[in-house]
């Protein structure tokens, strides 16, 4: 997890295309200036970034159905709910699948897990189109490699 | 077809909030219930599965946007439930 560039997720443990789900793995840093202020003397990771890191997998979900041809983009988060502390230093398990594949968008249900407790989840809506521009998806092909996204579910020009 | 404009005016009542009683046959979702692109995808979301089909938003908006087609063809909400009739009659054809 890298803060600072809005990196939430850092592997990708599974990816089942015929169950459309997948599970990462996403280590929260254990020090950080976010946590000087949110809070001082009660370090807690914010919601609003569980909320990214549930969105970021469920991302990579997509662009796998996608074949990575299209970008999905968060459109609306729903029934969010945060269910317990995260604190720095946790190691997060994040689970999505796909509730549903519209025309240009396509909605998502995930949860974030440590140790097996759950800590939060939501229902998640992306608007996805085809790639803007050829720097953006190079970007997004190094990502895959980085977090070790399946090489086979990316297509190629 | 009233069927259909029925439960495609139930589902933006509850989706949207909006009074059913408001909701017409001629009523379009944007310009008159002022439903916006964001609301829609609920509407749509909520369309598919009720129908057990899946509405072309994309090539819709791309229609409209090229000048082929009027939003009023395919969100007055008649129009859209003849749409949908279609998609369900093609399902079932198999097509």
């Amino acid at each position: 997890m890298q803060l600072e560039y809005f990196i939430l997720i850092d592997r990708i443990l599974d990816l089942n295309i015929d169950e459309k789900t997948i599970q990462v793995e996403a280590q929260v840093p254990q020090h950080n200036t976010i946590f000087e202020g949110h809070f001082p003397g009660y370090p807690i990771m914010p919601g609003v970034l569980l909320i990214e890191s549930m969105a970021q997998t469920s991302g990579w979900l997509l662009l796998a159905l996608m074949k990575f041809e299209r970008m999905p983009f968060l459109a609306a988060v729903k029934e969010a709910k945060m269910r317990g502390f995260v604190s720095p230093g946790e190691l997060l398990t994040i689970n999505a699948n796909v509730l549903h594949e519209g025309s240009g968008y396509a909605m998502t249900e995930a949860k974030v897990s440590v140790g097996g407790k759950l800590k939060c989840n939501a229902t998640i809506t992306f608007s996805h189109i085809p790639f803007p521009n050829p720097d953006l998806r190079r970007h997004m092909d190094a990502m895959a490699k980085r977090v070790g996204f399946p090489q086979q579910a990316i297509a190629h020009d | 077809m009233s069927s259909t404009f029925d439960q495609v005016a139930t589902i933006i009542a509850e989706t949207c909030d909006i009074p059913r009683d408001t909701i017409t046959p001629e009523s379009h979702a944007i310009d008159d219930l002022g439903i916006d692109s964001l609301d829609f995808l609920d509407i749509a979301f909520a369309i598919d599965k009720a129908f057990g089909i899946k509405l072309p938003l994309e090539k819709w908006t791309q229609e409209v946007n090229d000048g082929k087609a009027t939003t009023e063809q395919y969100f007055v909400l008649k129009n859209l439930s003849a749409r949908i009739d279609e998609l369900v009659a093609a399902k079932g054809a198999g097509a």
